[in-house]
């Protein structure tokens, strides 16, 4: 299955929040950057692949308006198409840097003024869709329009690149209140669908192919039909609130992280008949006594991801067992045969009953 | 806003509060909070001097030195020992009050203050009953409640601490395991259960709990589940990067010895949660196709029934109840013949490693000049240390003084080098008679060896 690799030292612990891990993979210069956020500052690091820290770079959240020093909610790396920006978003505002967070390049603060006392604001939610880069803020969405959709703070964004037709939904946006809306990018972007809630926060919200994969305060990840909104499968994946969610585009994998120390990947794929959206479990992964609040595949091709957990001041990394010839290929066209392989680690490392798979499935279809 | 706070409590007349440094502390902490300047010197003094004055015309104390321990009295930390009055009067002499400092008379007049104290449970009337009511009304002053449910920012560090320093009890650990929204909630009512639990003679202190308790309600009970996760991950930012090792937790398995807490993966769930392990799938008219399973690692068990959110109800919630309301016995046992003959020691809670070390010393010379005694031999022996402990920051203190036990097993060795050099120090014990001044008990023996 996964093996635990080396995990690479933080300067500072992980904050609680959701999330909580940025991942961008240079495969030109062979390095991965990892961003993770630290209560007033996020922490970026750049390792090569075999998890040596190569460098290390704190950004402070820029000091607005206000009493105590701010919080940062979020770091992503948003992949445009000519460049790639780093956004930070805090209770302050939203501040972007180049991709090694060299220099800021743009700054936007936040009102303060037009929110009551009684309500927090903050920037939360980072995507990048086209040429557009989406940050929310609070309940909007600020871009070059403001897109009003969500009564309630925004969590999550997730974007997909288009697939060339007119109609296709490219960008999600999840909410405190559960709520899923689903947009088209374009010069102007326009609400498509929206798929309600029932109370239960979302915290994170991927999307591929046309599938919305949600996870949800109460542990269950829900995917549904983007263009419809229609439920197709709901999953009892974990026994706390979900904290991160995250794709492997070129396999369609699915990594869940939630509280309850759990880490679940996820296979995702088209049944022949129907068309409907499929799921298996892939793999499960215990990081004992580590409440994990982010977690990232380091590849597209899924064969690698790393967690944070609060507090733990390190990021843990586990990378699959292939044989060497499906991970030249890199993309595998016979079923993958995990085996279950236990590494004597420092710590403490509790044995969870993992899923002994034969055959998994049959040929990765092209879409 | 919180000096307002603080003026309302502190225009509340206070009746022999033991703690009143916690009352002026917190304005001190506050008043830094609110205003820009960073130093205001003036203020915390005098609310602590205005506190302080009250508590002092209250109740005049005078140090009586009517019922001071005999000078013949043994040291408190060997009263006990089994064999101890055979001891030579040399020995005895060395471990008596004549030759100790005013600090170990304090602790020995103290253990006798704390016998009466403890002496009758049941007493409501008690110094400590009383104290624990003062503290409970301090507390939950109607006024203190209003400033404090005003919605502001997260507070500095060192202003909360002042605060949760004696009164609030450990945070984390609930912090950690409460996930769905209102468990937060479920924790805080079973905190004030706990307290009514303390304070059930009095009825004006409960009916301001039961203010506290609707107010409670009111703030929080109609915050949605996302305005929860993030009062709780605000919390969490505040409790980062604290290891600080609280010895109740130790002991009840919830931290190890990191300082990290234990997550369990089993267990009751959260309500609203649904035990991991199913994945339904559905077609577009939305009927279910097909029903999976998988094995997802833990094993948790549904929750029986949601959590009551009223004045009095069951809670379901285990966490937040009083964990000192299990009893700890004190370990007191005799440890065995010395058949293994390394010195064994029990490691201690918050281990205090130059304590341990003068102990080692301590019992090696007394262990061997037990074994000199041709009395018969002697086994071992026992020592128990009653310590308070000083680096509990964030456990319930609602007891004047913390009483957690902490056993050293030490077991005697047979060491023949040791003996004649004994047999020495001995001797020169007749010649001094003055008696030292250094800190420690342990100091002493070193200071004695030093001058060898």
């Amino acid at each position: 299955m996964f093996r635990r690799e080396r995990s690479i030292p933080l300067r500072g612990s992980a904050a609680a929040l959701c999330n909580n891990l940025s991942v961008l993979q240079l495969p030109v210069r062979n390095l991965t950057h990892f961003g993770v956020v630290h209560g007033p500052s996020a922490q970026l690091l750049s390792a090569a692949p075999e998890g040596v820290p190569l460098a290390q770079r704190q950004l402070q959240a820029k000091e607005g308006a206000g009493v105590s020093p701010p919080l940062i909610t979020q770091v992503h790396w948003c992949v445009l198409p000519f460049r790639v920006l780093l956004v930070l978003t805090s209770h302050r505002g939203i501040q972007m840097y180049e991709s090694d967070g060299s220099v800021m390049v743009y700054w936007h603060a936040l009102d303060a003024g037009d929110a009551s006392l009684v309500q927090a604001v903050f920037a939360r939610g980072i995507a990048a869709s086209g040429h557009f880069i989406c940050v929310a803020k609070g309940p909007n969405i600020v871009l070059s329009e403001e897109l009003a959709g969500h009564q309630t703070p925004v969590t999550d964004i997730a974007t997909e690149p288009a697939q060339g037709q007119d109609c296709v939904a490219d960008v999600v946006t999840a909410d405190d209140s559960g709520l899923l809306c689903v947009w088209r990018s374009g010069p102007k972007f326009k609400l498509l669908t929206r798929i309600p809630g029932f109370g239960v926060p979302c915290p994170s919200v991927q999307l591929w192919q046309g599938t919305i994969a949600a996870g949800y305060g109460n542990g269950q990840v829900r995917l549904y039909e983007a263009s419809t909104g229609t439920l197709h499968v709901q999953i009892d994946a974990h026994a706390r609130a979900i904290c991160a969610l995250d794709l492997a585009p070129e396999v369609g994998k699915l990594l869940s992280a939630a509280e309850d120390t759990f880490v679940h990947i996820w296979k995702l794929s088209r049944s022949p008949e129907g068309g409907y959206i499929e799921v298996e479990h892939c793999h499960g992964e215990c990081v004992p006594d580590t409440q994990v609040c982010g977690a990232r595949f380091c590849d597209p091709s899924g064969s690698s991801f790393a967690v944070t957990g609060y507090d733990l001041a390190e990021i843990l990394r586990f990378s699959s067992i292939l044989s060497p010839v499906q991970q030249r290929k890199g993309r595998p066209n016979w079923p993958t045969c995990y085996k279950q392989r236990r590494i004597q680690s420092p710590t403490a490392h509790r044995s969870s009953p993992l899923p002994t798979r034969s055959c998994c499935q049959h040929t990765v279809s092209h879409w | 806003m919180l000096r307002a706070a603080w003026r309302a409590l502190s225009s509340i007349r206070t009746q022999a509060v033991t703690q009143a440094p916690v009352l002026g502390l917190p304005g001190g902490g506050c008043a830094k909070l609110l205003s820009v300047q960073r130093d205001l010197p003036s203020r915390p003094g005098g609310l602590i001097l205005r506190a302080a004055r009250g508590y002092a015309t209250q109740k005049p104390v005078q140090p009586s030195h009517e019922d001071d321990p005999l000078p013949s009295m043994l040291l408190k930390d060997y009263q006990d020992i089994p064999g101890i009055e055979k001891v030579d009067d040399v020995v005895k002499k060395i471990l008596s009050l004549e030759m100790a400092n005013q600090k170990e008379k304090l602790k020995i007049k103290k253990e006798q203050l704390m016998k009466k104290v403890v002496e009758n449970p049941k007493d409501t009337g008690s110094l400590e009953a009383r104290i624990l009511n003062d503290i409970i009304s301090t507390m939950f002053n109607r006024k203190f409640m209003e400033e404090l449910f005003k919605p502001q920012e997260l507070y500095s560090k060192k202003a909360l601490r002042t605060v949760y320093d004696r009164l609030a009890h450990a945070s984390i650990m609930r912090l950690n395991q409460a996930s769905m929204d209102k468990d937060v909630l479920l924790v805080t009512f079973n905190h004030l259960d706990a307290i009514k639990g303390f304070i059930q003679d009095s009825p004006t202190i409960l009916h301001q709990v039961d203010e506290t308790f609707q107010q409670l309600t009111e703030t929080y009970g109609g915050l949605s589940a996302g305005e929860f996760q993030l009062i709780r991950q605000t919390l969490l930012i505040f409790f980062q990067d604290l290891h600080i090792r609280v010895s109740i937790f130790l002991k009840d398995k919830v931290q190890n010895s990191s300082g990290r807490f234990v997550l369990p993966v089993s267990g009751p769930l959260p309500w609203g949660t649904k035990v991991p392990g199913l994945i339904r799938t559905f077609n577009h008219k939305g009927e279910e196709v097909r029903k999976a399973e998988f094995k997802h690692g833990g094993s948790y068990v549904a929750a029986p029934k949601e959590g009551s959110f009223e004045l009095y109800g069951d809670r379901v919630l285990k966490l937040g109840t009083n964990m000192y309301s299990v009893n700890r016995p004190v370990e007191t046992h005799m440890s065995g013949a010395s058949e293994n003959l390394a010195a064994q020691t029990q490691e201690s809670i918050a281990p205090n490693p130059l304590a341990k070390e003068e102990l080692n010393l301590l019992a090696r010379l007394i262990g061997g000049m037990e074994i000199k005694k041709p009395s018969g031999p002697e086994p071992g022996f026992r020592l128990n240390l009653f310590t308070t402990d000083e680096e509990e920051e964030q456990a319930a203190l609602t007891r004047p003084e913390e009483l957690s036990y902490e056993v050293i097993n030490i077991q005697a060795t047979q060491d023949q080098q040791t003996n004649e050099e004994l047999a020495r120090i001995m001797g020169e014990f007749e010649i001094l008679d003055q008696p030292r001044r250094s800190a420690s008990k342990g100091d002493d023996l070193l200071a004695m060896m030093d001058e060898l």
